[in-house]
């Protein structure tokens, strides 16, 4: 239950703005990808290119193939929300539906796909929150709203709604950046445990996150303001973290960015 | 310059030597501060020397009265409203012969004055609940395809448009309503009255006209604006980060929209619905003119008939007598109740689910 990614030449833009530039990588299943580099650089919008949710902005558009296991997810005759729940995706910011409890926001994705079964609905919001760690610390509340658990229960909530609809492929932007430490660490540990079932692509800003947990790691940057961001570098965790190929890589990870 | 303008520069009692060693010893000319700040006329604003006393008259204490005075304002109108409403009231109940709740006329300038409110808060009551179930899914409509589906540029102009719509004077609508709008909504009320008359509520032999139907429609027309920009207001403030979650996990856009955007909104929809009803309920002079005044209780739509408190004071109030204006005085009473009612039901409607409103904020 996991897919492999493989992006060729993709250029993102927003009206005339080219965001990324010419962006080729492969991504193998069962495997946690690391996207990493300064802010603007677009690895946000690179990794929104994957799910389609790029084009969600207006006058966003996309250049070059982007597939998922050999089919290319922006033919003319490929659903969105096929791809969307193929490529699951958790946010920058926890965002549970406010108006929803626990466990509405967890089964929100089935019912969405048309699950109405409330024993289906039960096990997978039970089965989903024990898989995001958060099963023993709200089973007794399930009823209560979303919006009322802490940040980190939040953004642990988002991914289990995430992986409820059991994506192939977990997209995750920034998912710990608004959290603090104790929280990011669950929210790691959490991510070993899913690379079992899921490919998940994951980008930070934190470089010692991103040496942790992933198995390769890209490096975006831009040259400056204005110009589109491209991807430098893109190997193993190990050799980009220990021995990088390129000088840029090598500034931006030793912190003599400039 | 020194980081902190030192109080041997504020006080400049020691002369220049000690200026110059504390204030401009970085050198004078590339000072971001000018230099004349420096030279003691006045403290720096963090305060220099002894802390100074706590103003008697402020500011302050003058926004904290008036802004209470305006709150209390408020309360004093109200209960001089209504020590008003009831002292006039009072008299003219005592003088009725008959049952003011139950009674279906209208005849408080009699001699033994005869008159009661069931037929008026009848008719009140259905026209406003029809021009809602009219208004209410157009409004909604409007509102999503403003906020969520029309391209900006046709959403600003179009919004304007409906914002007019609430500009235009009721008596206007009225006019329009009785003098225009009354020969199609007469035609369809034939129409109705061929093919549905086992309908009771399209029965009836005629006339058709100034009916139920015509001031409902009418008053559905008024309200809509009200009730489109402030569900189009809550609409547009669905936060970002929620509707893209609902298009993450693979919803359609309608399905964006029964997911985030209208649960989020619910409670502001919910207080729109009551200001259009507020507004279809104390609606005077669009009815006065495009009902039938006709004292009676029935849901016949189509037939000319119907009336409504505020329209029944317009159309009487003129030859009222004394007992007549304290009759008509506590009918307003009655209508004021009826909307009390109302207002306190959508507010629990919204109270009920507050927990997951603070939550989300």
């Amino acid at each position: 239950m996991a897919k492999r990614i493989e992006a060729s030449n993709v250029s993102s833009y927003y009206g005339s703005f080219k965001a990324i530039d010419n962006i080729s990588m492969t991504v193998e299943p069962k495997t946690i990808t690391a996207l990493i580099g300064p802010s603007g650089c677009g690895k946000s919008t690179f990794l929104r290119s994957i799910n389609r949710m790029h084009e969600v902005l207006p006058n966003a558009r996309i250049e070059g193939r982007l597939t998922i296991d050999d089919q290319n997810i922006y033919d003319s005759d490929v659903d969105v929300t096929a791809v969307r729940r193929m490529i699951g995706m958790v946010f920058q910011r926890p965002n549970p539906f406010p108006t929803m409890s626990i466990y509405e926001n967890v089964v929100a994705g089935l019912k969405l796909n048309g699950v109405r079964k409330k024993s289906l609905l039960d096990d997978a919001a039970e089965k989903s929150l024990k898989s995001a760690n958060l099963w023993d610390e709200v089973k007794d509340r399930l009823a209560r709203p979303g919006a009322g658990l802490s940040g980190g229960q939040q953004q642990r909530l988002c991914i289990a709604r995430t992986i409820a609809v059991e994506p192939q492929v977990v997209l995750m932007d920034e998912p710990c950046s608004a959290l603090d430490p104790i929280s990011t660490l669950a929210i790691e540990d959490l991510m070993f445990k899913l690379k079992d079932r899921f490919t998940i692509i994951i980008v930070t800003h934190n470089m010692q996150q991103a040496a942790r947990v992933s198995d390769k790691t890209g490096f975006f940057s831009i040259d400056k303001t204005g110009e589109p961001g491209r991807l430098i570098e893109y190997d193993d965790t190990q050799k980009i973290f220990s021995n990088p190929a390129e000088k840029k890589t090598e500034d931006y990870i030793t912190g003599r960015f400039g | 310059m020194g980081d902190y303008p030192s109080r041997s520069a504020s006080t400049r009692a020691g002369g220049s030597s000690v200026t110059a060693r504390h204030a401009r010893s970085a050198g004078s000319g590339v000072s971001p501060i000018p230099p004349d700040d420096l030279d003691g006329s006045r403290p720096p604003l963090g305060g220099g020397g002894a802390l100074p006393r706590k103003a008697r008259f402020s500011m302050e204490a003058g926004f904290r009265g008036l802004t209470t005075a305006a709150g209390a304002m408020v309360l004093v109108i109200i209960v001089a409203i209504a020590v008003f409403l009831v002292s006039k009231a009072v008299p003219a109940l005592q003088a009725n012969t008959e049952n003011f709740l139950t009674y279906k006329a209208w005849f408080p300038n009699d001699a033994e004055p005869k008159f009661g409110i069931a037929a008026l808060a009848f008719g009140t009551v259905l026209t406003s609940v029809l021009a809602l179930i009219v208004a209410v899914p157009i409004a909604l409509g409007i509102a999503l395809f403003l906020s969520h589906y029309a391209p900006r540029r046709l959403a600003n102009p179009l919004g304007f448009v409906i914002d007019l719509l609430a500009a235009v004077p009721s008596v206007v609508f009225g006019l329009w309503g009785r003098d225009v709008f009354r020969e199609p909504v007469q035609d369809l009320s034939v129409w109705l009255n061929k093919y549905f008359s086992w309908l009771p509520i399209f029965g009836g032999d005629g006339p058709f006209g100034r009916s139920i139907m015509l001031g409902s429609l009418v008053l559905a027309i008024m309200v809509l604006p009200i009730v489109t920009s402030l569900s189009r207001e809550v609409f547009q403030q669905t936060p970002l980060m929620n509707e893209e979650a609902a298009l993450a996990l693979g919803a359609t856009k309608w399905e964006m929209i029964r997911t985030a955007v209208v649960p989020y909104g619910k409670p502001g929809v919910i207080a729109a619905v009551m200001l259009g009803l507020g507004r279809a309920l104390g609606e005077t002079i669009a009815l006065a003119l495009t009902l039938g005044i006709v004292f009676n209780i029935s849901f016949n739509l189509i037939q000319s008939g119907g009336n409504s408190i505020a329209a029944n004071i317009a159309n009487t109030f003129g030859e009222a007598n004394a007992t007549g204006r304290g009759a008509l005085i506590a009918s307003g009473l009655v209508l004021f109740a009826i909307t009390l009612v109302v207002n306190m039901a959508a507010r629990a409607i919204i109270y009920r689910r507050r927990e997951f409103r603070d939550s989300a904020a």
